[in-house]
């Protein structure tokens, strides 16, 4: 082969694995993607039943109730709108009532949110992103959390 | 007045960076060995002083001084020693104090060590060195001062992020800076390459004890991370595709890709373009992952209360010396002669082979990263990518890769007989095939593609114990001349082996633990037991126990074969942290051979009976086990004396290393 020749394989096989990869991540990105929606999205955007989503709120004060075999049932508010949510599993270390949380799973029939996973956070003061973009969205962002998030608490450097 | 001397330290710091960028450039261009030679004393005395600014961090921390605001958020006295000076890097001050150190550490060793490097590279790779510290350095003083003090100075201090305090978070952030930090040097040399317009295969010789010393403890601190993870958040996990994860293992990804490259260009002389853009690009990760970590732009498990501040001035630290960066090359890069030519059939074609997927694969997990980013930059719709997306993209690409390596080392350079490789791996992937059948047999349940995962590892690993018997012709010749064959194989074959081996054993636990770990989550009350795996669990009750700075509710659980055997005890623990009213899940583990048992529990409800979660995860030490053998392999390599000495070889061995006059 010639110098051009061998370039030219080397090329050539270089595009083949860069297009199988940009086929598969197209094809990955039609299957796993999830979308994140506040409860007045959900109820603005009509989300459909059966849609993997992930819902971003506060768990209203006093909604938790715990049920038998680990069933948890708890409100997630934007302020605006709240949707009720339903879980079975140990919750993560700091969840609390009052505080920033991302549940993620489908919305049943009954407009009950069956949620798969709900979303653990390293630091207590920590607000999730889209939680607080939703709150303030939705008109009940507080000073008070801006504060807390501001505050220059470090994550770890995981 | 420690804080203050720290504070001024690095300032000095600072000024001497800025001297070690200028003046050594300003020499090589104006050929004046004064000015060029001001780089090594410049870079030892930077070093002194971001070590004396460092210090002065840590004797505050140690001395529990709270009129130092970054100690008072991040330290308590009730805390044990250890933890008080690790939680210098359990914060965003502390942690870039320490990336800044570990990178004006490596600047000294190079000005050091690096006595027998051309005096033009060495003056130019130590000014690209001193501006990334110089950046570092502004970034510190003007966003992230750790020296704030507070007017009135608390009594006690608040206290580290409880899920921090633990013996993993003690090395792996250090492990990872080391790793991340390492490639700068290989990012100083392609840049100072460039600069001059001249690269030889030597210049790779310089490089790659770096990059492999970069990647051993990038693999450690992965690794270490992942177990962390693994056993403290309580939920059994060893790898989510977080988005900073994906920042460690983006530059693992292309470091590994580099230190396959920077082989092909030390030996054959070929490749030379390619590996300078792979040191761009590995720092380039590197840089990246800082960005990911401390901007807060990316919403993770990790998260980061940030100043937006921050974030900005990092972004712009990362536009200049990336964007800057593959400028250089664009307009550098074509006066570097060509190597040496060689046949896509060969060891360079593998190892070409090797670059390609891992880049790709790199690729892919980049945009699976900033993919929501740049959606939500765009459209305002917020997602996020999770594990299926990687699983999907990432999986495919390296399973090539690892069906492909156990054939590099078996290549000749330049033209290599893959008929005969194959032939020589024949037993391997007999080995692979049975491995496969009896899994199959075997395990019950779990996916189809499970029996070929396991083919797939063992291959790998078969692959690498051939690569050795080939060499030292053991079975062939008697057992006697095949050690002596074996102890004068070069250790830089052995390191091979030693981490191709690795690669296998984690893809082992990897498959094991994914296809055939088994959960239960249960609300268990005392006496109760559960059954899992050939295990059965009995909950004995909770009691309390006090620590240092938390208190712990203890569940107690008796473990027994199914056959009634009694094999020990387990104390998974709810651990409160008064202070910070914050609590941790502490997981107990037991570990059978590569099995693991996993426990861990919720808090108690009021009738005695605990949430429980209960995992079994078979192989799942393999995982950790695998970067272990390729850290060993990596550090076999380090020691090997072609690199250890860095000195030109003698005539003979390089005349028979490069059979082709230079092109």
């Amino acid at each position: 082969m010639t110098r051009k020749q061998r370039r030219l394989t080397l090329i050539g096989g270089g595009l083949a694995v860069l297009a199988v990869a940009v086929a598969l991540m197209l094809n990955a990105f039609r299957d796993s993607i999830v979308f994140f929606n506040s409860p007045t999205d959900v109820v603005e955007k009509h989300v459909e039943p059966g849609t993997h989503i992930r819902l971003g709120g506060l768990v209203k004060d006093g909604s938790l109730v715990r049920g038998n075999n680990l069933n948890v049932r708890f409100d997630i508010t934007d302020g605006k709108t709240q949707i009720p949510v339903t879980y079975t599993g140990v919750l993560p270390d700091l969840f609390r009532e009052g505080q920033g949380v991302v549940a993620e799973g489908m919305l049943g029939g009954g407009g009950v949110f069956d949620a798969d996973t709900i979303l653990a956070k390293h630091d207590e003061t920590y607000m999730p992103k889209e939680v607080a973009d939703a709150l303030k969205k939705s008109g009940h962002w507080k000073d008070d959390y801006a504060q807390r998030a501001a505050m220059p608490i470090g994550g770890g450097s995981k | 007045m420690i804080p203050e001397l720290g504070h001024f330290a690095l300032m000095l710091a600072l000024g001497l960076a800025l001297i070690q960028g200028v003046m050594p450039i300003v020499g090589t261009r104006s050929n004046d060995p004064v000015l060029m030679s001001i780089a090594a004393p410049a870079a030892l005395a930077q070093f002194a002083f971001v070590a004396m600014a460092f210090t002065a961090l840590a004797v505050s921390y140690v001395t529990s001084d709270f009129s130092v605001l970054n100690v008072y958020e991040n330290s308590n006295t009730q805390m044990p020693l250890i933890y008080r000076l690790t939680s210098i890097w359990g914060n965003h001050e502390g942690s870039m104090m320490l990336w800044v150190s570990i990178l004006t550490f490596f600047g000294a060793l190079v000005a050091a060590f690096g006595t027998n490097l051309p005096t033009v590279l060495k003056a130019n790779a130590l000014a690209v060195q001193a501006w990334v510290a110089a950046a570092f350095e502004l970034f510190i003083l003007l966003t992230s001062n750790p020296f704030i003090r507070i007017p009135n100075a608390p009594f006690e201090g608040q206290d580290l992020n409880p899920i921090l305090q633990d013996p993993g978070l003690a090395f792996h952030p250090p492990m990872l800076y080391l790793g991340y930090v390492g490639f700068s040097i290989a990012f100083s040399f392609a840049i100072a390459a460039l600069i001059e317009g001249r690269i030889d295969a030597a210049w790779a010789r310089w490089v790659r004890p770096w990059v492999l010393g970069a990647w051993m403890c990038l693999t450690l601190g992965i690794a270490g991370g992942s177990y962390w993870a693994y056993y403290e958040l309580g939920w059994g996990g060893f790898w989510f595709w977080d988005p900073v994860e994906n920042a460690s293992l983006m530059p693992w990804l292309a470091g590994t890709a580099l230190l396959h490259s920077a082989v092909v260009m030390e030996k054959r002389g070929a490749l030379k373009v390619w590996t300078i853009l792979l040191a761009i690009l590995t720092f380039s990760l590197s840089l990246i992952g800082t960005f990911l970590v401390r901007s807060g732009v990316l919403t993770s498990v990790h998260a980061f209360a940030v100043d937006p501040r921050r974030g900005i001035f990092i972004l712009g630290i990362l536009v200049i010396f990336i964007g800057g960066a593959l400028a250089l090359f664009a307009w550098r890069a074509p006066l570097l002669k060509q190597g040496g030519l060689f046949a896509p059939i060969s060891r360079e074609g593998a190892l070409v082979f090797n670059n390609l997927f891992l880049t790709t694969a790199c690729a892919t997990v980049l945009v699976g990263t900033l993919y929501p980013l740049a959606l939500e930059a765009l459209t305002g719709a917020k997602i996020s990518v999770g594990p299926p997306f990687f699983d999907l993209t990432f999986g495919p690409l390296f399973i090539p890769l690892m069906l492909v390596m156990p054939f590099g080392p078996l290549m000749g350079w330049k033209r290599g007989d893959l008929y005969g490789a194959a032939q020589r791996l024949f037993a391997a992937a007999i080995l692979a095939a049975l491995a496969a059948v009896a899994a199959f047999a075997l395990e019950r349940g779990g996916p189809v593609l499970a029996p070929l995962g396991v083919g797939v590892a063992i291959f790998v690993m078969a692959g690498a114990v051939t690569d050795i018997a080939e060499r030292t012709l053991v079975l062939r010749i008697p057992f006697r001349a095949a050690l002596q064959r074996a102890l004068g194989l070069p250790r830089s074959a052995w390191g091979t082996a030693f981490a191709h081996f690795g690669i296998g054993v984690t893809l082992m636990g990897i498959v094991g633990v994914t296809a055939w770990g088994s959960e239960r989550l249960a609300e268990i009350k005392p006496g109760a037991s559960l059954d899992i795996a050939h295990y059965r669990v009995t909950f004995d009750g909770t009691f309390n126990r006090a620590g240092s700075n938390y208190r712990d509710v203890v569940g107690r659980f008796t473990i027994h074969r199914l056959n009634g055997e009694l094999i020990g005890n387990m104390q998974p623990s709810r651990r409160a942290f008064p202070d910070r009213n914050m609590a941790t899940t502490e997981a107990a583990l037991m570990s059978r051979g590569v099995n693991q048992l996993y426990i861990s529990i919720g808090d108690p409800n009021k009738d005695g009976s605990v949430p429980v979660r209960l995992y079994f995860k078979p192989y799942v030490l393999m995982i950790w086990l695998g970067a272990g053998i390729m850290f060993l392999g990596g550090a076999l390599s380090l020691s090997d004396r072609r690199l250890r000495v860095g000195a030109p070889r003698p005539a003979k061995s390089r005349a028979r290393a490069m059979p082709q006059p230079a092109e």
